[in-house]
């Protein structure tokens, strides 16, 4: 039972949250397919995916409003799978944060207590700590309808955290919000996340607020997961050419490997030119095919040398988009590469027609897959 | 743009005039005819006055006719309320191919005369009837219930007639809830009474406060199911006013007593209402 006294514990060390290849099956169709995340207490993960990823079905599946076709779920070691919704000390802020329309801001957060049998004092008392966390405290007796969308926001939030739940599900919570306060409303959540501690998934398919958000990402690709790891790998060392399309932009070059070893790899381009990846993902022998990712800020542009064995190409448009400037280059064998710079390195655009040649800032920055 | 605006205006007041024409003609003028009627003092005319009023309200067995049929619209009204509701909430959780034969079931009754579907009542409940010949075969009675020509009898045959009033709105209402809503009760603890409690019965009372109100109208008024289910014995007022009108050739009499019972009604309609207009902050959130 959860303690909703005002004396209990402030800030709860989170629980931990175990996927154990949960499967979730719709008639033939796969929902879900085999997934595991080991969540550690505390921890803010990102469910990052498109659409029909999965990442919504594993949500209602934590939350006990799905109950899964294979695997199970585990909260701080305890089986929740026989658990309904109402059992499983579990919060969450829906993405139209779904307040109750007739009842006031302070009965929407006292309504989880109520539920569980506080009196009506504890009820008042509690609900005006939550609030005043959010810092809607004076706010308590206005409608929802009254509220702008970030302090309904807040107030899902307060809703949600008044009853001290385990865990806190996050159901893309800041897409109906303008990116000015969609930014204010990811620090204001964040900044409770760390205050309550608590163990909080995030589910969303906007993979700049995945990145800036959570302790770790996992990505899901058509039920699958395609990695979990911190952000900054994911960005850096993508697992699958999906990961690596899917987070951040990158271009796809066709190519041979010609050599690899754990650390790095060395690919002949289609389009020209050498270049040193980092170790090829999956089982590739040299001689296989590949595609190589590299992403707009791993190259940099080059007058053309004229000869030699390199990546040239013609230059298409140049855009000048503030703190970068960005280049379309057509390469030998047709592909469109993009090519990000900083402004201050390149002060004027190249104008289109230009022969340059295309050169990596860094060895081993591309990733290599299995071509596709 | 001002221009085109105001000649789209006088366009739609045009169109709207054919309308508002025949309301006039056909509803406005025969209810300025039945007003003045009633204040007529003899059937054969001549002096106005407010004698048929004041033998209306004089008269105990006027005024029992007219309570009795407020009454009946209250036990029609709840009897259908309550059998109503769990049907418009079945379909509300019910997969897409059983939503529609429950919808089907719901407006087959409105396929169907009236006079049709009270005459399956009176197979239903008469002494020989469905009801009287399966109780008498299981052995549970010896003569046959009197079930036609009751009161009883009556609210259930009416509650049957009117329930597509009640179920439609209420479908609607129930529709129109987030399901987020029960989704975010539950996970916040409650169970499912609780969530009906506190949720989706004050959400949805927009649409039962109209399907009483339809309901309600339309079980007082309602002449066949009333007569042919009542029988002689049990007078209601539609049948009350046919009677004056009809029978005894007492026109202004059957005047007053239609103002009388119109006026009854926009009373307990506007008390609906305004208990509409309390639930419907629920709704437009």
């Amino acid at each position: 039972m959860v303690n909703a006294s005002p004396n209990g514990p402030a800030s709860p060390r989170g629980q931990t949250l175990l996927l154990d290849g949960i499967t979730q099956r719709y008639g033939a169709s796969l929902a879900v397919d085999g997934v595991t995340l080991d969540i550690r207490g505390g921890e803010l993960v990102a469910l990052l995916g498109p659409s029909g990823c999965g990442k919504t079905t594993l949500l209602r599946i934590i939350a006990g409003f799905l109950a899964q076709t294979k695997g199970h779920v585990m909260v701080g070691g305890q089986s929740i799978d026989g658990l309904p919704p109402n059992r499983r000390s579990v919060g969450i802020v829906f993405q139209n944060y779904a307040l109750f329309p007739h009842m006031t801001v302070a009965e929407n957060v006292a309504y989880g207590l109520d539920a569980r049998g506080a009196d009506r004092a504890t009820q008042r008392s509690e609900a005006q700590r939550m609030l005043d966390l959010v810092k809607l405290g004076h706010l308590g007796d206005r409608a929802p309808r009254q509220l702008s969308g970030g302090q309904q926001q807040r107030v899902a939030l307060a809703r949600a955290l008044a009853v001290n739940p385990s865990i806190l599900l996050l159901d893309e919570p800041f897409a109906a919000l303008d990116k000015n306060l969609r930014l204010d409303m990811q620090i204001e959540v964040k900044r409770i996340q760390r205050l309550s501690g608590i163990t909080t998934i995030l589910v969303t398919h906007d993979q700049e607020e995945a990145l800036s958000m959570a302790d770790r990402v996992a990505v899901l690709s058509q039920g699958r997961l395609e990695q979990f790891s911190p952000p900054t790998e994911i960005y850096d060392a993508p697992d699958s050419l999906f990961v690596n399309t899917f987070v951040g932009s990158a271009n796809l070059l066709g190519g041979v490997l010609l050599d690899c070893d754990r650390s790095a790899g060395r690919v002949r381009l289609d389009a020209g030119g050498l270049i040193e990846t980092r170790a090829p993902k999956g089982d590739l022998r040299p001689g296989a095919r590949v595609t190589v990712c590299l992403r707009p800020e791993h190259l940099s542009v080059a007058p053309a040398a004229g000869d030699g064995d390199t990546l040239n190409g013609v230059v298409e448009m140049g855009l000048p988009l503030g703190a970068t400037v960005v280049h379309e280059i057509r390469v030998g064998d047709g592909t469109a590469v993009k090519v990000s710079e900083p402004r201050i390195q390149r002060a004027d655009l190249l104008a289109p027609g230009t022969p340059v040649r295309l050169a990596p800032v860094a060895p081993r920055l591309a990733s290599v897959f299995a071509a596709a | 743009m001002a221009a085109t605006l105001r000649d789209v205006t006088t366009y739609d007041l045009k169109l709207a005039a054919p309308l508002a024409a025949g309301f006039v003609l056909f509803f406005v003028t025969p209810l300025a005819i039945l007003l003045a009627l009633s204040f007529q003092t003899d059937p054969q005319g001549g002096h106005y006055g407010l004698t048929q009023y004041v033998n209306f309200l004089g008269d105990r067995f006027s005024l029992g006719v007219l309570g009795s049929t407020l009454w009946l619209g209250v036990k029609v009204t709840a009897l259908t309320l309550l059998l109503g509701y769990p049907v418009a909430w079945l379909h509300q959780r019910s997969p897409g191919w059983a939503r529609g034969l429950i919808m089907l079931l719901v407006l087959l009754p409105l396929l169907t005369s009236v006079v049709v579907r009270t005459f399956a009542w009176v197979v239903i409940l008469g002494r020989q009837g469905i009801v009287n010949a399966t109780l008498a075969w299981l052995g549970l009675i010896d003569t046959p219930l009197k079930l036609l020509y009751t009161d009883g009898g009556v609210v259930v045959a009416l509650a049957q007639v009117q329930m597509p009033l009640m179920v439609l709105p209420i479908v609607t209402a129930l529709g129109r809830i987030d399901p987020n809503f029960a989704d975010a009760s539950s996970v916040l603890g409650a169970g499912h009474w609780r969530t009906f409690r506190k949720v989706i019965l004050p959400l949805s009372l927009p649409g039962i406060v109209a399907g009483c109100l339809l309901t309600y109208a339309a079980a007082i008024t309602a002449f066949i199911t009333q007569s042919l289910i009542g029988g002689g014995q049990m007078l209601f007022m539609p049948m009350y006013i046919y009677q004056q009108a009809s029978t005894l050739q007492n026109w202004p009499f059957a005047a007053a007593i239609s103002i009388v019972f119109l006026v009854s009604v926009l009373v307990v309609v506007s008390i609906f209402n305004a208990l509409g207009r309390l639930s419907r902050g629920y709704a437009n959130a």
